[in-house]
C-alpha cells in the first residue's frame, strides 16, 4: 500500500474526496453546528480537510517522482475507477484521473493555497452569520478545482470546470441580499456559459475528429497530425479556437472578462482563492495541457497570443483608474492571465504555467493583504479613504510589500523570473506583442506602486477614528451589519475607549500572509518549466538575450517611480492635469473601454430594450416569436390532431370491440397475403 | 368451405399436414363456435349475454388449439388451453363482479349506456 506505485492510485483520490467529505459533513451538520453554537468547529473541520488534502498531494508527488520514468522522462500515473464514464458504441471515457507534474503542481498549489486561504478566511468570516455555508461552499469548490486539474478526461475536466463556476456563482453572492452581488454572480454565470458552451463544442468536435477525450491520448496521438499552418481551418484549429474560447470565460479574457470585476463583491478570501490563484487559471491549465494541440495549429496560438496580449495592456490600462483596492486587484489578475495566455500563445507553455504559479502566491497574498487592510478598516475598500496603514497595520503592510516587489518584476523575487521567460518567449516570435508586454510590466509596476502608496504611505486620510465596537461589518452589506454591530465578544482583544478603528488582524489571518510572502519571493527557484515540459510535450528552445532582465526590471522600476512621484511625492497635482486635458483617455478608462456598455447596448437594450419596443429584436423577435412559436406551435398541432382522433374514442363498449376485432382481422389478412 | 388443409399447410409449412379428418371437422366448429361468439357480442347488449360470447370464443379458440396439438403430436397446444381456462375464469371472476356492480348501482345491464370512457 505504501510502496509509490501504489500510492499514486489511492492518494490522488483522497486528495479529491477529502475536501468533498467537509463539504458533506458542513452541509448535513451545518444547521446543528449553527443551533449549537459550535460554528468553529465546523470551520476548523473544513480546514482540516484541505490540510489533509495537501499532504496526501504532497505525498502523491513524492511517490510520482519515485516511479520509473516513461517516454521523455515524463512521470506519470492515471488512477482509474472500475467503471466508464461515457461507454456507447465504442467510444468510452474512462472515469480516470491522470497525474503528472502538470496536475501535481496544480494539486499542490491548490490545496496549499486553499489551506492558506480557508485558515484565513476562519478570522476573516468570524464577525459573519453564517460562516458555515461559506466554508461548505469553499470546501465543494476545492473538490471541483482539483476534478478539473486531476481529471484524466476532457468530460472529467468539465465537470470540475462547470462545478466551480456554480462555487464561484454562490460566493460572489455568498452576501445575496444585497443585490449587487446577487447580480455580480448572475453576471459571472451567465457570462461563463457563453465560453462553456465553446468548450463543449471543442469537446465533440475532438470527439469526432480524434475518437477519445482522454487527455493522455490527445496529447500523445496529435503528434502523428500534420501541423495546420495560419489561415488554415481544419480539425485541430477548430477544436483548438472552441475549447479556448471555454479558456476565455474561465480565465476572463478579452471579451468574456466582464465578470471578473464584478466578482469582488464576493468575501475577499475567495477572490483571493478563486478568483486570483485557481479557477480563473483553469483556461491557462487547459492550453497548456493541451499545449501539443495548439502548438500544431498557427491559427489558434495566433489568437491565443493576441487575445492575451491585449487583454495584458487592456486590463492594465483600467487598473490604473481603479480606486477600490479589489478593483485594481482584479483588474491586476485579468492582465496577468494575459500575460499567461500571451506565453502560451507564443508556444511557451510551461512559462504561462510557471508564471500561474508565481502569481497564485503574490496574488493570493496581495488579495489576502487587501482583506486584512478592509476587515481593518471595517469595510473601507475606496484607496482614497486609505494612507498611512504602514504604521498601524505592521505586518499586514510587510507582508503586502513582499508581494508588491513580486508583480511588479523586482530582481530576485518569484514574478521577475516568470516576467522575464515571458517577455523572452515573446520577444523571440512576435515584436509587436513584446512591445505590448513590455509595455503592460510597465504598466503594472506603475498601478501596484499607485496602490501601494496609496494605501499604506503619507497620511490617514479616511474618518475612522471611532471605537472598534461600532463597527459594521467588513465588505458585508449594511443590512447584515445590525448582527454585528453589537457582537460582544470581540476576539481582536484591542477595544478600548478612544482606541482607534483602524486595528490589525489577527495572527489567525496573519500567518496565511507571511507563508505567502515567503512563497512570493521564494516561488520563483522551483524550476517550475523543467518540471512541466515533459507533461506538456513542447520542446521550448528559448534565447537567453542577457540584457532583457535589465530591460524588464528599468521598465518596472520606471513605472514604481512615475507612481512615487504622482502619489507619494512631488508630482501629485499631476494625474488630475492629466485627466483634466485628456477628457477622452479619461472617459475611455473610466467606462472601462466600453465592454459593459457594449453588451449593454447590445445584450440588454436588445433583449428589454427600454425606448421602444422595435429595439427588443433578441427578446420579441428570437425568443417570443421563433423559438416559443416553434414550441408552442408543436403544441398546437398536437392539440389539433387529437382533436380528430378523439372522434374515433366515442365510449361505446361494442364500438371498441368492433375496432379490436377489425384490427384481429386486418393483421390476420395481412400475414396470410403475405404467406399467399 | 375453403380447403383447411391447404390453408393449413401454407401458413404453418414445413410441418408435416395430418390428413386426419377430425382435426378439419374440430377446425370448422371451432371456426363456427368463434363466429358465433363474435357476432353475438356485436349484438346483444346484455352484460351477461356479451360475457357468455366471449366465453363462447374463447373455448372456439381452445378447440383449435387442441386440434392442431393433435395435428402436431405435441402437447404444447393442451399446455395452452389450461391457460386460456384459467384467465377466462379470472376474467368471469372480475366480469360476473362487475356485472353485480352494475346493477346494483345503476339497475341497467346495457353496454351501450355505459359510455364515459372516451376521449
Amino acid at each position: 500500500m505504501f510502496a509509490p506505485e501504489r500510492i499514486v492510485i489511492w492518494a490522488p483520490w483522497m486528495v479529491v474526496f477529502m475536501p468533498l467529505f467537509g463539504f458533506i459533513v458542513l452541509a448535513f451538520l451545518g444547521g446543528l453546528a449553527k443551533k449549537q453554537g459550535k460554528q468553529s468547529g465546523m470551520m476548523a473541520i473544513a480546514t482540516g480537510c484541505v490540510f489533509i488534502s495537501f499532504v496526501l498531494a504532497l505525498l502523491t508527488v513524492r511517490s510520482l517522482l519515485g516511479l520509473p520514468a516513461g517516454a521523455n522522462g515524463l512521470h506519470f500515473a492515471q488512477p482509474a475507477l472500475p467503471l466508464n464514464f461515457i461507454d456507447v458504441a465504442g467510444f468510452a471515457v474512462p472515469m480516470s484521473l491522470l497525474i503528472d507534474p502538470l496536475s501535481a503542481t496544480l494539486m499542490l498549489v491548490i490545496t496549499g493555497i486553499g489551506f492558506l486561504i480557508h485558515l484565513y478566511s476562519i478570522g476573516y468570516m468570524s464577525h459573519d452569520e453564517e460562516p458555515v455555508r461559506y466554508f461548505s461552499y469553499l470546501n465543494l469548490f476545492t473538490f471541483f478545482m482539483l476534478v478539473l486539474v486531476t481529471g484524466g478526461s476532457l468530460p472529467l475536466m468539465f465537470i470540475g470546470w462547470e462545478g466551480v463556476g456554480l462555487c464561484s456563482y454562490l460566493l460572489i453572492g455568498f452576501w445575496f441580499k444585497k443585490q449587487s452581488a446577487a447580480d455580480a454572480g448572475k453576471k459571472a454565470f451567465i457570462v461563463n456559459r457563453i465560453g462553456d458552451a465553446g468548450l463543449i463544442i471543442g469537446m465533440a468536435l475532438a470527439a469526432s475528429s480524434m475518437g477519445t477525450l482522454n487527455l493522455m491520448e490527445i496529447t500523445t496521438g496529435v503528434a502523428t497530425m500534420r501541423r495546420e499552418e495560419f489561415g488554415v481551418f481544419g480539425p485541430l484549429t477548430l477544436i483548438a479556437i472552441a475549447l479556448f474560447i471555454g479558456a476565455c470565460g474561465k480565465s476572463a479574457q478579452i471579451p468574456l472578462h466582464v465578470w471578473l470585476p464584478d466578482a469582488m463583491e464576493g468575501p475577499t478570501p475567495v477572490s483571493a482563492l478563486i478568483h486570483a490563484a485557481t479557477m480563473v487559471t483553469a483556461g491557462v491549465y487547459m492550453v497548456a495541457r493541451l499545449g501539443a494541440l495548439y502548438q500544431l495549429s498557427e491559427t489558434a496560438m495566433w489568437i491565443v497570443a493576441a487575445v492575451g496580449g491585449v487583454t495584458a495592456f487592456v486590463a492594465a490600462t483600467i487598473a490604473i483608474v481603479q480606486n477600490d483596492i479589489k478593483k485594481v486587484l482584479a483588474y491586476s489578475t485579468v492582465s496577468q492571465l494575459g500575460y499567461m495566455f500571451l506565453a502560451c500563445g507564443m508556444g511557451a507553455f510551461s512559462v504561462g504555467v510557471f508564471h500561474l504559479v508565481t502569481h497564485a502566491f503574490f496574488k493570493a497574498l496581495m488579495f489576502l493583504g487587501s482583506g486584512s487592510v478592509i476587515h481593518g478598516l471595517s469595510g473601507e475598500q475606496d484607496m482614497r479613504q486609505m494612507g498611512g496603514l504602514r504604521t498601524r497595520m505592521p505586518w499586514t503592510f510587510w507582508t503586502f510589500t513582499m508581494g508588491w516587489l513580486a508583480i511588479i518584476g523586482t530582481p530576485f523575487f518569484s514574478g521577475f523570473f516568470s516576467k522575464d521567460e515571458i517577455l523572452i518567449a515573446a520577444f523571440d516570435r512576435n515584436s509587436f506583442l513584446f512591445g505590448l508586454a513590455l509595455l503592460t510590466a510597465g504598466l503594472t509596476a506603475f498601478y501596484m506602486s499607485r496602490l501601494y502608496f496609496m494605501t499604506f504611505t503619507g497620511e490617514y486620510r479616511g474618518n475612522l477614528e471611532k471605537p472598534h465596537g461600532a463597527h459594521r461589518s467588513h465588505d458585508a452589506p449594511a443590512g447584515q451589519g445590525d448582527a454585528h454591530g453589537d457582537h460582544k465578544t470581540d476576539d481582536h482583544g484591542h477595544r478600548g475607549p478612544g482606541h482607534s478603528g483602524i486595528h490589525e488582524s489577527p495572527a489567525v489571518m496573519l500567518i496565511p500572509l507571511f507563508i505567502l510572502a515567503i512563497g512570493s519571493v521564494f516561488a520563483g527557484y522551483i524550476h517550475i518549466p523543467q518540471f512541466v515540459e515533459p507533461a506538456i510535450r513542447v520542446r521550448e528552445a528559448l534565447s537567453h538575450p542577457a540584457w532583457m532582465p535589465f530591460l524588464a526590471t528599468g521598465v518596472a522600476f520606471l513605472g514604481l517611480l512615475v507612481a512615487y512621484l504622482m502619489y507619494a511625492g512631488a508630482w501629485r497635482e499631476l494625474p488630475g492635469k492629466i485627466a483634466a486635458r485628456n477628457p477622452g483617455l479619461k472617459d475611455l478608462l473610466d467606462a472601462k473601454w466600453g465592454f459593459d456598455d457594449a453588451y449593454d447596448s447590445f445584450v440588454r437594450n436588445g433583449v428589454n430594450g427600454v425606448v421602444d419596443t422595435s429595439e427588443r429584436v433578441l427578446w420579441k423577435k428570437v425568443d417570443a416569436g421563433w423559438i416559443d412559436g416553434a414550441v408552442n406551435g408543436l403544441g398546437r398541432f398536437a392539440v389539433e390532431l387529437s382533436l380528430g382522433g378523439k372522434i374515433l374514442q366515442n365510449g361505446l363498449v361494442r364500438g371498441s370491440a368492433l375496432s379490436i376485432l377489425a384490427g384481429a382481422v386486418a393483421l390476420l389478412t395481412a400475414i396470410l397475403w403475405a404467406h399467399r | 368451405m375453403p380447403n383447411l388443409d391447404t390453408l393449413y399447410t401454407s401458413t404453418l409449412g414445413g410441418f408435416q399436414a395430418a390428413h386426419d379428418g377430425f382435426v378439419q371437422v374440430a377446425l370448422a366448429v371451432s371456426a363456427f363456435l368463434f363466429v358465433i361468439g363474435a357476432v353475438g357480442v356485436f349484438i346483444r347488449r346484455n352484460v351477461i349475454t356479451v360475457m357468455m360470447c366471449i366465453e363462447l370464443m374463447l373455448n372456439a379458440v381452445n378447440l383449435a388449439f387442441i386440434a392442431f396439438s393433435r395435428a402436431h403430436g405435441t402437447i404444447d397446444g393442451q399446455i395452452l388451453v389450461f391457460f386460456v381456462f384459467t384467465v377466462a375464469a379470472a376474467e368471469a371472476a372480475v366480469g360476473l363482479a362487475i356485472v353485480i356492480a352494475l346493477q346494483r348501482n345503476r339497475e341497467d345491464l346495457d353496454v351501450d349506456s355505459f359510455n364515459l370512457l372516451k376521449g
